[in-house]
């Protein structure tokens, strides 16, 4: 087994196992590389088929090409596709243009996935995101429980050693499942390519520039790059130093603005 | 195993006790090889500069300002460098007593260890406890570094007396360590450069010492061992899903499954998005399809070669990491690979504080935080455990899938 053989196999383990826990459940897609990645391995895990819903948290600001790129791949690959908004908040004007961008990003992101995770009841909540993200990441469980706040308790997390996770949940508790805690980025790329996963074209240079992650439209922006092929993304990243999410403004802010927005609940 | 198409990847954990250096030595590293972002070390220096002080190494990596505020390191953090030979992801691991379940957690991710020590302060209760974590997780790749030798002169005679007191201990954890390392972290002595202060030391660099190590050691064995995970029924076949543990499998195959004793042939192999697969190997997940019906359960492992026998009673040398103590005869779960069973403690043969390693006299019903006993545990019903195969000789107790402890096998 190469190292990718032994991500995916350690991903698929995870996955299975909180199917076999949790059966009210759902995988987080946010259209973005990661978590095509992670409903790839979804599909690993049980043999082409998903038997959970995969549902899109909607904050209407999206670009273009991730609706179409969402549209195609959930009916090619049959998937129960659900779209998730506040429209309360969107009733109400909540936008880019009038209200700041952690407002926006707490209601139309946050307040969205916790609306839906009371009308579906969902128990667990399959997420993509990956330790070499962020410092805060680093300090995430495969399996960590949120509480009916989707407050995030870091400092007194359930030990997980040994492929053994906390998989019962509280009461008031869902539990965010995380299979892509231990890939890299670069990782992310290499099994685009190796498994021929579709990539969004918004990831490919066109005119000098990229986007080397994608979310709302008003707050990414795009990287200076040539790469306008997976093979000269992974070279543009084994040899770059700059953080991958430089590209999104959240990140100017104070170093822990992410983890303010993560104990809020957004992924 | 491991095919060097592309660079490999190691993961290192760096323990010992509070203040001997670890963020300092992870800063330095991180300098060394030139793995700090834009910007990142400059920041530090004006920081420390404004404090007054030589450029702290260890603010380097606090990814939090909280952390940087309390100078103590909270949790397990991951931090990425390279070398001309491989990349290496740094699982910092906290020292505090309190932060132990985060430590073991980190620990348990590592497949080198490197155990720093202070050169002036010498074996302090962390190094030790932490020592035996990592002998108890198994990691048998570990070096030990004797930090802060700026602050002894970089005295020889200092090193030995030292490095006498480190091995004294290891050995009794049955720990072997590749190398001690004279270094300074802070001046940048013998970690990635070799000293010129030490002319004693002729050795090894810390990054020449972790390229010797090796990524991934699997041993193939004839016995295949398969705990089932889960079985799945899609397009109208039954598919029993786990992942190899030992061993491989391959299609005619008969297969064991304990404790039900079922036995069956397999008719196919399992997996999605490949060339049609005959045979898999341990690590990998799989499916399989059989030639009569099975009806078989998670928990149940399914074996060919020499066939176990599920034991119900356990000779084990458990860990306890919870804050409230245990008692013999209070239930709890056993977890091993996919087994889970209620158990007891039946008896305490022995305890040991991990942090002196001696042997505990009192409260011998029970066993406390930090606290090493050799138990004999009674299972409610059997299950199959092994020594030689790592997820079948190792376990956990729980309660509500919380982890209170981690237990190897001895018998
Ligand atoms: N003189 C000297 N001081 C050091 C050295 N390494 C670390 N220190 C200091 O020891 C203290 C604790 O170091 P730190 O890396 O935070 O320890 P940790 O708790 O193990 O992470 C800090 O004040 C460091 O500046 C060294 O090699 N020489």
């Amino acid at each position: 087994m190469n190292r990718i053989d032994v991500l995916e196999n350690k991903s698929v383990y995870i996955i299975r196992e909180a199917y076999k826990q949790f059966k009210k459940t759902a995988l987080l897609w946010s259209i973005g590389k990661d978590s095509t990645c992670l409903l790839w391995l979804c599909r690993k895990a049980f043999f082409g088929h998903i038997p959970f819903p995969v549902m899109h948290i909607d904050t209407t600001y999206k670009f273009p090409e991730m609706y179409a790129f969402r549209d195609k791949w959930a009916k090619e690959w049959g998937l129960k596709l659900l779209v998730a908004k506040n429209e309360e908040a969107i009733k109400k004007g909540v936008s880019y243009e009038t209200h700041d961008a952690f407002t926006c990003c707490d209601e139309l992101k946050t307040k969205a996935l916790k609306q839906a995770i009371t009308k579906y009841g969902f128990q667990a909540m399959f997420v993509g995101i990956r330790r070499d993200e962020h410092g805060i990441r680093a300090k995430e469980r495969y399996f960590s429980p949120r509480n009916i706040d989707f407050k995030w308790d870091y400092k007194n997390q359930p030990a997980e050693m040994w492929d053994q996770f906390k998989s019962q949940t509280e009461e008031d508790e869902h539990l965010r499942v995380h299979p892509l805690l231990h890939w890299t980025e670069v990782d992310i790329w290499e099994y685009h390519k190796r498994e021929k996963i579709p990539v969004n074209e918004l990831y490919f240079a066109k005119d000098g520039k990229r986007y080397r992650s994608l979310g709302c439209m008003p707050i990414t922006k795009p990287i200076e790059s040539q790469a306008d092929d997976i093979d000269k993304i992974i070279k543009e990243i084994r040899e770059s130093k700059t953080a991958e999410r430089a590209g999104r403004s959240q990140d100017k802010e104070k170093a822990y603005t992410m983890q303010k927005l993560r104990s809020l609940g957004y992924m | 195993m491991v095919e060097k198409t592309e660079k490999e990847n190691m993961n290192i954990v760096i323990v010992g006790h509070v203040d001997h250096g670890k963020s300092t030595l992870i800063g330095r590293l991180l300098y060394d090889t030139k793995s700090l972002p834009d910007g990142v070390y400059e920041e530090v220096k004006q920081v420390s500069e404004e404090l007054g002080k030589d450029v702290e190494f260890a603010y380097l990596l606090d990814a939090l300002e909280e952390e940087r505020e309390q100078n103590v390191t909270i949790d397990t953090t991951q931090i990425f460098f390279k070398t001309k030979k491989r990349d290496y992801t740094i699982i910092d691991a906290p020292g505090h007593k309190e932060f132990l379940k985060n430590m073991i957690t980190g620990a348990s991710l590592a497949e080198t260890a490197i155990l720093i020590v202070d050169a002036d302060e010498g074996v302090q209760e962390q190094t030790t406890r932490h020592a035996y974590i990592l002998s108890m997780l198994g990691l048998k790749q570990v070096i030990v570094v004797m930090n802060k030798m700026d602050l002894v002169e970089y005295s020889e005679a200092r090193y030995k007396k030292v490095s006498k007191d480190v091995t004294d201990f290891l050995q009794k954890l049955d720990v072997k360590p590749a190398y001690i390392i004279p270094i300074s972290a802070m001046q940048g002595d013998n970690v990635a450069n070799i000293s010129t202060n030490m002319d004693w030391y002729k050795d090894i660099t810390v990054l020449q010492a972790l390229d010797e190590f090796k990524v991934l050691i699997v041993t193939e064995s004839k016995q295949m061992r398969l705990p089932v995970q889960d079985v799945y029924k899609f397009d109208s076949k039954r598919i029993t899903v786990g992942r190899v543990e030992s061993g491989r499998i391959n299609t005619g195959d008969e297969v064991h499954f304990l404790p039900s004793n079922k036995k069956t042939i397999i008719k196919s192999i399992e997996m999605w998005n490949v060339a049609e697969r005959k045979t898999a190997e341990a690590g990998e997940c799989i499916g399989i399809t059989t030639k009569d019906p099975l009806f078989v359960e998670r928990g149940e492992m399914m074996c060919t070669g020499d066939i176990p026998t599920p034991v119900d009673t356990i000779k084990a040398s458990i860990f306890w990491m919870a804050k409230r103590p245990i008692k013999v005869n209070e239930p709890v779960q056993l977890k091993c690979a996919t087994q889970k069973v209620e158990c007891v403690i039946q008896e305490i043969e022995r305890k040991i504080d991990s942090s002196t390693l001696n042997i505990l006299e009192t409260d011998k019903d029970q066993l406390k935080e930090t606290e090493v006993g050799s138990v004999i545990l009674k299972l409610k019903s059997p299950v199959v455990v092994e020594i030689g195969v790592p997820e079948l000789s190792r376990f956990v107790l729980a309660e509500d899938d919380y982890i209170l402890a981690g237990g190897i096998v001895k018998e």
